[in-house]
């Protein structure tokens, strides 16, 4: 089974993250710089696949150069190699336009199943899935929290507002998992080292026979207009419980008219 | 007035969700509103008189068993139709999963831009957002194409303003691409009266201080006392204290109500990405250093296990 791991290098959710003053893109030069955490997921879930089935995982990225490091990152878990897709050009894509190469790159691979993260945590947008799948022809399966793969019939177990869904489709087919699905691997030093000697690919737009002005900042489709960093949330009254403090708390709550 | 097409949310069973009454809300500014019904047959009878009610003009009734026994794919298929026919002002979907899965379609197939996760949007198109874990606000705007938006809930309050409701069919035939992710089976799990997670005016969530599932019901016995809906942080879900499904923060529900209460709750930044932009919020917590208090209006350093229930019990003297 051929799979492909779409791995998104993002800047660290658990520090300080801004957008440029100059072209409201996100400052990925100044952060630090972190695999999306969903995509190590997605990882883990395809590793375990080709291991129970055999097959053969390829990380893919679209990113600028200094993704090589979560991608070589992301390969010490155990993918067998990599495609990288960066160009000058790609700086400032919207999600249309990211949609766009990564399924040009896509069409460049041969897979039975795209496995990605349910969401990036700097854009958040969950729009990936679904805008390759529609760009590829193939069915996406969202948001996984269980995945089996019987033959090329793939069935996903997902949770909704209500309860969750059995969903399946027939691969060659898009599924983004949730961070319920499994428990990532940590690298071992053996992966590590292997990592270092694996193949990555770089491609740029002109490889993928996508047009410069249809991506990056020359293609995007929305823009930022201005940004702010909201005034931060100041602390106000914090009471110590000597004995009262329900009584404190629902004191507060009837002053703000909440009880 | 040029149509601005409202996808709805909601199903016969659970009737029309808040954030639909938010999107006909909002839609009143931009132009005049039309509800796009999309599932299963009988979806727009159950719906119209709350949809009408809202403002309404008009009620786009695509219905069919393959939109509702399939993922999105169907349901994009008919609104990038019907968008090819009436040239919307605007589409607006709710931020749910599934309604930025529809707009994330809607976006390749009629190639225009797309926003999520909006909090605002003005009549010149300008949409305000809210990123980075509730750190940053921007401005932004589809520069190509026609505001194709999704709204978050309880972004604003919606307002009845009664209207036509008339109710519209649509074709829904669609390619047999769209139709391979079926759906096998959908499970309801109960949740009783509470209101729902992202809805709720007022949220109290649980962290890892609550100690245990069963430990749990201290923080349901208050939710329930203030009409609010449980959350929990990642450690408390993680560790089985409460289902997934009522997780807050980064890879949880983003909430935004009027009051949250975060009992026995650190306050990571992850969790904070979920529930920052809440109007009040109130913690409890035994560590006087707790991150928590950076954010909270009003904050008790103390053990949730003695503040919890007294303060229940208060409630229930006062209302006595
Ligand atoms: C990629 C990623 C995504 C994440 N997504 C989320 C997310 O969506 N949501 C989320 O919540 N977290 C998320 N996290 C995890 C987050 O970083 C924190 O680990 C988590 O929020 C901690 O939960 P907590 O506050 O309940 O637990 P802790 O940090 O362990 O805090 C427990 C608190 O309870 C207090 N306490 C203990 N006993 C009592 C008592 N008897 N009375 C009063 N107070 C008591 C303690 O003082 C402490 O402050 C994510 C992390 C990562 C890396
Ligand atoms: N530039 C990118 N390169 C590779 N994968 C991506 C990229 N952007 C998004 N993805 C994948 O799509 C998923 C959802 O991202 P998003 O739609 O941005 O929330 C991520 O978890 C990644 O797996």
């Amino acid at each position: 089974m051929k799979i492909v791991v779409l791995v998104k290098q993002v800047p660290d959710s658990g520090s300080e993250r801004s957008l440029r003053a100059d072209d409201g893109t996100v400052d990925r030069a100044s952060a630090s710089n972190v695999i999306n955490e969903m995509d190590e997921y997605a990882i883990e879930e395809a590793l375990k696949i080709a291991e129970a089935q055999g097959g053969e995982v390829t990380l893919l990225t679209m990113g600028p150069d200094a993704a090589t490091e979560s991608i070589r990152k992301a390969l010490s878990m155990g993918p067998d190699g990599a495609v990288h897709v960066t160009d000058d050009a790609l700086h400032g894509s919207c999600a249309l336009g990211t949609s766009k190469v990564l399924a040009a790159a896509l069409r460049t691979l041969e897979f039975d199943l795209v496995l990605c993260g349910a969401e990036s945590t700097d854009g958040r947008t969950q729009t990936m899935p679904h805008m390759l799948a529609e760009r590829l022809g193939v069915p996406a399966l969202t948001g996984a929290r269980k995945l089996t793969v019987e033959g090329s019939t793939l069935t996903v177990e997902r949770q909704t507002d209500e309860g969750y869904e059995v969903v399946q489709a027939t691969g060659p087919a898009i599924v983004s998992v949730w961070d319920t699905i499994n428990e990532p691997r940590y690298p071992s030093f053996k992966g590590i080292m292997a990592a270092k000697k694996k193949p990555i690919a770089t491609k740029s737009l002109a490889d993928l026979g996508v047009e410069a002005g249809e991506v990056g900042l020359a293609g995007a489709t929305s823009k930022v207009l201005s940004s702010a960093k909201r005034p931060a949330r100041s602390g106000g009254q914090k009471v110590e419980d000597s004995g009262n403090g329900g009584a404190d708390l629902v004191a507060y709550l009837s002053a703000e008219k909440f009880v | 007035m040029t149509e601005v097409l409202v996808v709805v949310d909601g199903s016969a069973a659970t009737g029309v969700k808040k954030v639909t009454l938010e999107l006909l809300t909002l839609a009143r500014t931009l132009g005049a509103p039309s509800a796009v019904v999309l599932g299963a047959p009988g979806t727009a009878e159950a719906l119209k008189d709350k949809l009408a009610e809202f403002g309404a003009e008009k009620i786009y009734v695509a219905e069919s068993a393959e939109i509702d026994g399939h993922l999105v794919a169907p349901k994009a298929a008919v609104l990038a139709r019907l968008a090819g026919e009436v040239s919307p002002a605007a589409i607006l979907i709710g931020s749910t999963q599934e309604g930025k899965e529809i707009a994330a379609r809607l976006a390749v197939r009629l190639d225009n831009g797309i926003l999520t996760d909006v909090v605002d949007l003005k009549a010149d198109g300008t949409a305000t957002q809210v990123v980075f874990a509730g750190s940053t606000i921007v401005e932004s705007q589809v520069t190509k194409g026609f505001p194709l938006v999704t709204l978050r809930p309880n972004s604003l309050t919606p307002e009845a303003a009664p209207a036509a409701g008339a109710l519209t069919p649509v074709d829904t035939t669609v390619d047999a691409v769209t139709l391979g992710a079926k759906v096998l089976e959908r499970k309801i799990e109960a949740k009783g009266s509470r209101p729902e997670l992202t809805e709720a005016s007022i949220v109290v969530s649980g962290g890892r201080g609550v100690g245990s599932a069963e430990n749990f019901a201290v923080v349901e016995e208050l939710a329930d006392l203030l009409g609010a809906a449980v959350g929990a942080s990642r450690a408390a879900t993680d560790s089985g204290f409460y289902p997934h499904a009522f997780q807050v923060g980064q890879t949880g529900k983003t909430v935004s109500p009027q009051l949250y209460v975060a009992l026995g709750i650190s306050g990571a930044i992850q969790h904070r990405a979920g529930m920052q932009t809440s109007k009040t919020i109130v913690a409890v917590n035994k560590d006087a250093e707790a991150p928590i208090f950076e954010l909270a209006d009003y904050g008790i350093v103390g053990d949730l296990h003695k503040v919890v229930p007294q303060a229940a019990e208060e409630i229930r003297k006062r209302r006595a």
